[in-house]
């Protein structure tokens, strides 16, 4: 099981990509495949097993998009 | 499971209006989250500038006001002395602070006003299409300094951090950036020690902020924190330039 849990409200995600450079796991990055209605391609998770529950992607995020939670 | 970051209660559900990581965003949350912290929320009035900020009324979950371009410090001014037991707080751009609104920022200051200036440094005037701040760098391009801002005819950016420590009145006094996660924390600290130090009296406090405009830099919301570390930083160094003890 993994340490954290991250949830994302991607609509309002506006593809900065600031969660995705400081994750220290590396796992975050932008979905190609969806274009949410802000005409953004949103965040995604890739190996959420991985994620630590650090909350450094929340810290960076300028939209608020991101909630975390830790065992 | 427990919750490590979620929204604060001192923020409204609003989507913020700024570009794709501008780090204004970053710089609500931070305040949201040391007025959710400090039991403030009911407390608190703010007062917004003019400049891509002008809308942070719709955001903050307290009592908010919107001052003219540069005078927020004269109406935080007049709450704080009618309503001395409320948190006053302005939030402010370089351009409404350090240009238009020098005068009053000064002043406050002098008077040593019990208020805190969240003091937000992107070396232009974001809103209006990227003219020339007093802030902005020897060299920088703008739409007023095409040629890249140059001494001998604007002059040199102002420092309002040392320039504000030096007076009296000031009780806290300090710059620090929100280019990476560790500045982020720092940002955190800083505003509420000037938040307490606020609600102690002991005078007028400031924290200046290093602030992205990745727009108006015409960079990428990556490159241009990467514009903080290496062009702002070394003309604006972080810390505290004045602490006032009791
Ligand atoms: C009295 C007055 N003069 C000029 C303006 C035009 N104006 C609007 S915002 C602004 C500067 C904004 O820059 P800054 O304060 O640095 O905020 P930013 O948008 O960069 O966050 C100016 C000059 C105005 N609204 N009112
Ligand atoms: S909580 Fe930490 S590990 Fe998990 S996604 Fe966010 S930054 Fe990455
Ligand atoms: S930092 Fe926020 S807005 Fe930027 S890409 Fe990540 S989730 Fe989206
Ligand atoms: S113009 Fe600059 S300061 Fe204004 S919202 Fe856009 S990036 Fe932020
Ligand atoms: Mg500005």
């Amino acid at each position: 099981m993994a340490k954290g849990r991250v949830r994302f409200f991607t609509d309002r995600c506006k593809a900065c990509e600031l969660c995705v450079k400081f994750c220290p796991k590396g796992i975050l990055g932008l979905d190609e495949e969806i274009i949410n209605t802000l005409g953004y391609h949103p965040v995604n998770i890739l190996h959420p097993e991985d994620c630590n529950g650090c909350g450094i992607c929340a810290l960076m995020c300028p939209d608020m998009i991101i909630e975390v939670e830790r065992e | 499971m427990k919750v490590i970051a979620r929204r604060p209660e001192s923020l409204t559900e609003a989507k913020f209006h700024y570009c794709p990581g501008c780090t204004h965003g970053i710089i609500h949350r931070l305040i949201g989250e040391c007025l959710d912290e400090l039991n403030l929320r009911e407390n608190a009035i703010g007062i917004c500038p003019v400049g891509c900020a002008v809308l942070a009324y719709e955001y903050f979950n307290c009592d908010m006001l919107e001052a003219a371009h540069g005078r927020a410090p004269a109406i935080a001014t007049a709450i704080k002395r009618l309503q001395p037991n409320n948190t006053v707080f302005t939030y402010q751009g370089d351009g409404d602070l350090a240009s238009i609104g020098m005068g009053e920022i000064v002043h406050a200051s002098l008077r040593g006003e019990k208020i805190t200036v969240v003091f937000v440094n992107n070396a232009i005037y974001g809103m209006t299409g990227g003219q020339m701040a007093p802030t902005t760098l020897l060299g920088q391009v703008t739409t007023t300094s095409p040629y890249g801002r140059n001494k001998d005819f604007e002059g040199y950016p102002a420092k309002m951090a040392e320039l504000l420590s030096q007076n009296e009145g000031s009780a806290y006094i300090c710059r620090t950036a929100v280019n990476n996660p560790a500045n982020v924390i720092k940002t955190k600290k800083a505003i509420k020690k000037a938040l307490q130090i606020q609600q102690q009296g002991l005078g007028f406090t400031m924290v200046e902020i290093l602030s992205t405009c990745p727009t108006n830099w015409g960079l990428s919301p990556l490159d241009a924190l990467d514009w903080v570390e290496e062009k702002m930083i070394p003309y604006y160094p972080l810390g505290e330039f004045k602490v006032k003890e009791d």
